[in-house]
């Protein structure tokens, strides 16, 4: 388990690696940020003196030993366009953004296993089909789209509710309902399709001839043997938070990760582009990581499966 | 009544009418049908396009479908902000989502095959470092790197195709590669092995016949995802640039006449979700047809 252990991580680190690698000479491929931050009537040495502030005048390779070093003492830069520290934006971005996932994503799980095990316990009735129905819909229609047609609906028609920030909880309802219907969709399918196979089995056979109550049979013996796949799925949504709320916070103009990220790389605001980008991606890589352990732990094939 | 035994197929299949198979088989009759559509409307946009999708007629701008009172029959989905005729920019647009994601899906399921084959036969070392770099892809927050490529490139035809196509490969790669590693330990690829056939043969004549079908249902799945993902961008603004129209960018034109013309937003969202829709229920039903032991749902 050790040996497993040890080896998944390497695996991981060298991963983050390939990541900050990529996101660095990428965002560099963009052009330069200078010209975009002076005046076009600025002379040539003014040019020079700016660059060698923001560290652009060194080789790409001592700008990248420099990051890493850097990177590797928890400092992620300074920004270039605000000239604060990348961590101090993050600080920020960060609690708005989780404000947003967070509640979204414990709504989200919830619906999603309600609907999942009440479709999969009423097969083929009218409740089923429309659990299948809202699935369907779910994953065709892009969410920008909803978003806006429920800004139509309920800002612009019924003005209810307010579109833009997030001052009251009032304004947490469209970009919350937002983000349950990205994640929505994906998990209903799968619980209901676990719990389909789960009821299908021999100890729920068990179960109902000893004559328990349909309610214990379902909702403590099917759903938990069923809950392993979904709550893998439930892992990777929750650290990819981050990305999901791109959209979400571009449409609502929520002042967290994903919009900051957009308007960083519009602005080429190289550090804070990266130090998103990378801590999206080690987010992922993290409970990626997690959830193989905990599967080894689980399961002893996987263990010595590959190494 | 609780139901304690599984119900067989042949039961579901008893004493079903010729219209209710028709019913079964109506999730491929509908998408073929809507996807066809599309199909033939992108090819001949030119013709079939009552105006330019780039005239602007500002006398008539923001001009309501033609059921909707104060529309006009001359611009059956009404005009945009500027003026333009919704209905011929979104059969252009079609012309658009359609070639992008086509393209990407060319792309993704080239690389993602031939690795996917490759890695699984080699096994070893090579499978070993290509799934790590499967790893790596699928483990990128794919809209930030969708951004950074499009601000680096600049936005253009192809560099939506690049960005897309930068991660995608790697699904199907790991798909491939697991179907691979089944296939290769059949009786036949030995037999192959053993009467000389070299590597690259067994791979192509071998193997790759035997991961098609697993191969069609991943490219029929991802027609929607593709198409999904092509509107993100072009609503987010990294998408193809204007005057050329997606329907994602069409979503976001309207984003701010919500209160005065809601028509703007509304028709090129639907279209997205019925095409996407389509490519998801006719991707179901090949798998059902060829892969039973993948079906989800």
């Amino acid at each position: 388990m050790t040996r497993f252990i040890i080896i998944r991580l390497l695996q991981t680190i060298i991963a983050l690696f390939g990541i900050i690698v990529i996101v660095f000479f990428l965002v560099r491929i963009s052009g330069n940020p200078v010209m975009f931050m002076v005046s076009p009537l600025s002379t040539e040495s003014e040019l020079k003196v700016l660059q060698q502030q923001l560290g652009l005048d060194k080789s790409y390779a001592e700008q990248f030993w420099i990051y890493l070093t850097n990177l590797a003492q928890g400092d992620l830069g300074e920004s270039f366009v605000k000239r604060i520290p990348v961590t101090e934006m993050l600080a920020t971005a960060l609690p708005n953004t989780l404000k947003l996932g967070i509640p979204s994503f414990i709504i989200g799980t919830v619906i999603a296993m309600m609907l999942g095990v009440l479709g999969a316990t009423r097969r083929d009735s009218f409740f089923d089909n429309g659990v299948k129905f809202l699935a369907i819909l779910g994953q065709a229609l892009p969410g920008f789209w909803l978003a806006i047609m429920a800004v139509l609906v309920f800002s612009v028609h019924l003005e209810l509710l307010p579109t833009q920030g997030m001052a009251t909880p009032a304004h947490y309802v469209l970009p919350v309902g937002t983000m349950i219907f990205f994640m929505l969709p994906g998990m209903m399918r799968l619980v209901r399709s676990t719990m389909l196979d789960v009821l299908d089995s021999e100890y729920i056979k068990l179960a109902r001839i000893k004559g328990l109550p349909e309610r214990v049979v379902i909702w403590k013996h099917a759903l938990r043997n069923a809950l392993i796949a979904p709550m893998t799925v439930a892992g990777l949504m929750l650290a990819g938070i981050v990305s999901g709320a791109v959209i979400t916070e571009n449409i609502f103009n929520w002042p967290g990760m994903g919009r900051l990220a957009v308007e960083s790389a519009f602005g080429r605001d190289f550090p804070v582009v990266q130090a998103i980008s990378i801590i999206a991606a080690a987010m992922v890589l993290g409970m990626n990581f997690l959830v193989d352990i905990a599967y080894a732990y689980v399961d002893p094939q996987i263990r010595y499966q590959r190494t | 009544m609780v139901r304690l035994f599984k119900r067989s197929a042949e039961k579901q299949y008893r004493g079903m009418t010729r219209w209710g198979r028709f019913l079964r088989n109506l999730t491929m009759i509908l998408p073929v049908i809507v996807l066809s559509l599309l199909i033939f409307t992108a090819i001949f946009a030119d013709l079939l396009t009552p105006y330019p999708y780039d005239l602007t007629s500002l006398p008539e701008r923001r001009m309501p479908p033609a059921w909707v009172e104060g529309g006009s029959t001359r611009h059956l989905l009404g005009t945009d902000t500027l003026g333009r005729d919704i209905l011929s920019r979104a059969i252009y647009g079609a012309r658009v989502s359609l070639s992008v994601s086509l393209l990407a899906i060319a792309i993704t399921a080239v690389v993602g095959t031939i690795l996917g084959i490759f890695s699984g036969y080699m096994g070893g070392r090579t499978d070993a470092f290509v799934m790590r770099v499967v790893d790596v892809a699928l483990s990128f927050p794919p809209l930030l790197l969708a951004i950074l490529i499009a601000v680096s490139l600049g936005p253009g035809f192809f560099t939506v195709v690049f960005a897309l196509s930068a991660l995608g490969w790697a699904g199907y790669a790991r798909i491939i590669r697991g179907e691979s590693l089944r296939v290769r330990n059949s009786d036949f690829v030995a037999q192959a092995v053993i009467n000389g056939v070299p590597p690259w043969r067994i791979m192509l004549r071998h193997i790759f016949p035997n991961i098609l079908n697993v191969l069609i249902i991943g490219i029929t799945l991802n027609v929607g995802t593709f198409i999904l993902a092509e509107s993100a961008m072009s609503y987010l603004g990294i998408g193809i640039p204007p005057p050329m129209p997606s329907w994602g960018s069409m979503v976001a034109d309207g984003r701010n006449d919500l209160d005065r013309a809601w028509w703007i937003s509304t028709f090129p969202g639907i279209l997205i979700g019925m095409v996407v829709m389509s490519g998801n229920f006719l991707g179901d039903w090949l798998r059902d047809k060829l892969d039973p032991r993948l079906r989800q749902l």
